[in-house]
């Protein structure tokens, strides 16, 4: 008996070895045929998503909205997107195994949507220089085949922030975070739309839960819970999930969504949603990648690029809404009005920006680290 | 016993029994059919979900051995199992349920991570060794502490094991939201990657952990086998009290030998942080302390089939980690295919060793006394 198991093993090796040989034979095959034939049916894109798009709403499927955009608009076949779904970001381990699948199956540019990537991904740019690494709503960049792309979702979360300050009763409007004051990102979103529910309704206040998670359905749900505990009937939330809306839904207030739009799934809650559409920059990139004239530089995208916008209103809001919202829209969308433009105080009553001043896109994505005045932390 | 006592007890309509032990013969044919009965149950349940069965568990073993890169990964997934299998082996063998891998894993990891971290300047070759001493450290106390209060107290390790998991894994969180935290990820809770100084070296491509693991197989073997301390283990497990009469220290050696399998484990850990994900992260041990559990019991604590199986279980990881991106599935799909193949061949495995029996119709006909 022990020789059947031996034997066994010392085939298993044999076929394991062969079929190393066997394939490094028909990769190399598969090398000659691209170089020969340049043909855009050979080339691949990667998406590495945090959730699966298959929710149907939030993050992941949002960007997933965009990758689809894309394939339609460059009639890629659905063998030429590669997507890896939940992959936690918190797993170095994971999320290198599986951009390197991508790179395996052949694909030339990578998209990474969640920030946690983005170490792990500028290390594999300098590791296979002739792959393209596009990074999502982070820094980092090394001007050859690893950028970064991120857009200004803090006009749309103005605009969402003057839909709940015209709709709350209480005064006092709750706001889900998934990260704290440290995260420009977040906080900055945060603020915008703390100035949106200011600009229409001064004597509200904005109260704040941060769960330490871009997605963590239950944290969400017990950070709503906690905020509707407070008296907040309007939820804003910079997290994934619908939970905020949901939980908001339950007890017969409001709330506005962020990445989808949320309605169909809060319908007697929700109001607007900041959205993506990350289609317009997939669009772009892809094609200037498959084009050979990629420049590689970070972008930053706004209201004006269509990258973002808000959703339809709902019949929740109150009346009055899509007025106040246009107005300030199309003042957004050709420039005449800056969110970030002084005079602005933080909630400790320092100045962070003086009158007639802008902050710079540095300072947006990177050092707002002051909550806006109106704004409560709990 | 008497037939009276028979009566009283009330005997259940299918009862489990052990059986007598199969001849090799038939536990081969057993293992076969299981291997093709699960996969025929996957191929129903890929069938249900609208994926063409064939094709898929072409993609799986194609996806596992495409290329040099796909089996470099199926590689990298094979080592920190493997390496904690045999880390486990140890435990089972002296009866002593650890299925603490999980924590020891992260605690090899946690330890090596404070030199990658804070001694990053030290030459390679010192801090590599340091690293790996401190995750043989890290993994085995973690494993001594319910091996002691169990000699002392006689705790149930199973639970104290399980239990010592999720605290080594929320210290991961506090270090990675306190004192660890990268100050450069601009408030994003992760520890900072390591520097090129404080990775494991590769060998043939795929990080040095593969060599370790290999080595751990012929070392884990040759100690139960022909050592004098391997040879206590058995004894140890087969009955407590025979070790006592032939004047062995069972207590010594329960904690000896945690702290052994305890290290192993962290070994792998060490190998995760510095060769796979180049810092520490909450993922580090991912499951595979719990999968090196059925891994262990499948191979039936015998190294050399231990790496067999490991070799198909991550070939099945890989593989379907491939078939889901492929086909354009859900991540759970994948998951569950894995679960029925892993399923049947327990059940299997179940019924090699026990039978069920049926309550016979007729009074007082069972064979078998109580």
């Amino acid at each position: 008996m022990k020789k059947v198991k031996r034997l066994l093993a010392v085939l298993f090796v044999f076929t394991m070895l062969l079929s190393m040989t066997a394939c490094g034979t028909k990769e190399s095959e598969k090398e000659d045929s691209t170089s020969s034939n340049s043909a855009d049916s050979d080339f691949k894109v990667g998406v590495i998503h945090i959730g699966d798009p298959a929710d149907g709403a939030g993050y992941s499927y949002t960007h997933d909205q965009g990758i689809v955009a894309m394939q339609q608009e460059l009639g890629l076949s659905d063998e030429q997107i590669i997507r890896k779904n939940n992959v936690a970001d918190s797993d170095a381990a994971a999320t290198r195994a599986a951009i390197e699948e991508c790179i395996e199956e052949g694909c030339k540019l990578i998209f990474g949507t969640s920030w946690g990537y983005m170490d792990t991904m500028e290390e594999l740019a300098n590791e296979y220089p002739d792959v393209m690494f596009s990074h999502g709503t982070g820094y980092k960049s090394n001007g050859t085949n690893f950028n970064n792309y991120f857009g200004r979702i803090y006009q749309a979360r103005y605009l969402t922030g003057i839909a709940a300050g015209l709709k709350t009763k209480t005064n006092k409007v709750g706001y889900v975070a998934a990260m704290g004051s440290e995260n420009s990102e977040v906080t900055g979103g945060l603020d915008a739309f703390a100035m949106g529910v200011e600009s229409v309704n001064p004597d509200a206040k904005v109260y704040v839960k941060v769960t330490n998670s871009w997605y963590d359905p239950t944290l969400e749900q017990q950070a709503a819970e906690a905020l509707l505990d407070l008296g907040c009937d309007v939820l804003g939330q910079h997290c994934d999930t619908t939970a905020p809306q949901l939980a908001a839904q339950n007890r017969g207030v409001w709330g506005c969504g962020y990445n989808s739009d949320m309605t169909k799934d809060a319908p007697e809650a929700h109001l607007t949603a900041a959205v993506w559409n990350w289609g317009v920059y997939y669009t772009m990139t892809t094609k200037a990648v498959m084009e050979g004239n990629w420049n590689c530089e970070n972008y930053f995208g706004g209201m004006a690029d269509g990258l973002v916008d808000i959703s339809p209103l709902s019949d929740n809001c109150a009346e009055g809404t899509q007025e106040a919202i246009d107005e300030v829209k199309a003042k957004i969308v050709d420039g005449s009005f800056q969110v970030f433009e002084g005079e602005l105080q933080d909630n400790q009553g320092n100045i962070v920006c003086k009158d007639g001043e802008v902050l710079d896109d540095a300072t947006i994505t990177g050092g707002i680290n002051w909550y806006y005045r109106n704004v409560v932390v709990q | 016993m008497s037939n009276r006592v028979e009566k009283k007890i009330k005997e259940p309509f299918i009862r489990i029994e052990k059986r007598a032990d199969l001849s090799s013969k038939v536990k081969w044919l057993l293992y076969t059919s299981a291997f093709f009965t699960a996969i025929v149950v996957g191929g129903i349940f890929l069938l249900a979900v609208g994926v063409n069965p064939l094709k898929a568990y072409g993609k799986i073993v194609e996806g596992a051995f495409r290329s040099k890169m796909a089996v470099e990964a199926t590689i990298k997934l094979a080592v920190p199992l493997l390496i904690s299998s045999l880390g486990i082996t140890l435990a089972f063998k002296m009866k002593f349920w650890n299925i603490g891998a999980e924590g020891q894993i992260i605690m090899g990891g946690i330890f090596s991570t404070y030199f990658a971290l804070f001694h990053a300047d030290w030459p390679h070759f010192v801090l590599m060794t340091v690293m790996l001493l401190a995750g043989i450290l890290g993994g085995g106390l973690w494993a001594v502490i319910p091996a002691w209060f169990k000699t002392k107290y006689g705790t149930n390790e199973t639970l104290f094991t399980l239990m010592l998991n999720y605290i080594a894994l929320y210290l991961i969180k506090y270090l990675t939201e306190g004192p660890w935290k990268d100050p450069e990820a601009s408030g994003f809770p992760k520890i900072a990657s390591f520097e090129a100084n404080a990775r494991l070296d590769k060998i043939f491509n795929v990080h040095a952990g593969w060599l370790i693991g290999l080595l751990l197989v012929l070392a884990v073997y040759a100690y139960l086998k022909y050592t004098k301390q391997g040879f206590e283990i058995s004894i140890v497990g087969e009955s407590q009290n025979t070790a006592r009469y032939a004047g062995m220290n069972v207590k010594g050696i329960v904690v000896r030998t945690l702290f052994l399998s305890g290290a192993i484990c962290g070994i792998a850990g060490m190998c995760q942080v510095s060769g796979a994900a180049f810092t520490l992260s909450e993922g580090v041990a991912g499951g595979v302390g719990f999968t090196a559990i059925i891994v262990a019991w499948l191979a039936r604590l015998n190294p050399f089939i231990i790496l067999v199986i490991t070799a198909g279980f991550s070939i099945l990881e890989k593989g379907c980690s491939v078939m889901q991106s492929t086909f354009g599935i859900s991540t759970a799909v994948s998951s569950i295919l894995q679960g029925i193949i892993l399923f049947v061949i327990l059940a299997f495995d179940f019924f090699s060793s026990y039978k069920l029996v049926i309550k016979k119709q007729k009074k007082g006909g069972a064979k078998n006394d109580y």
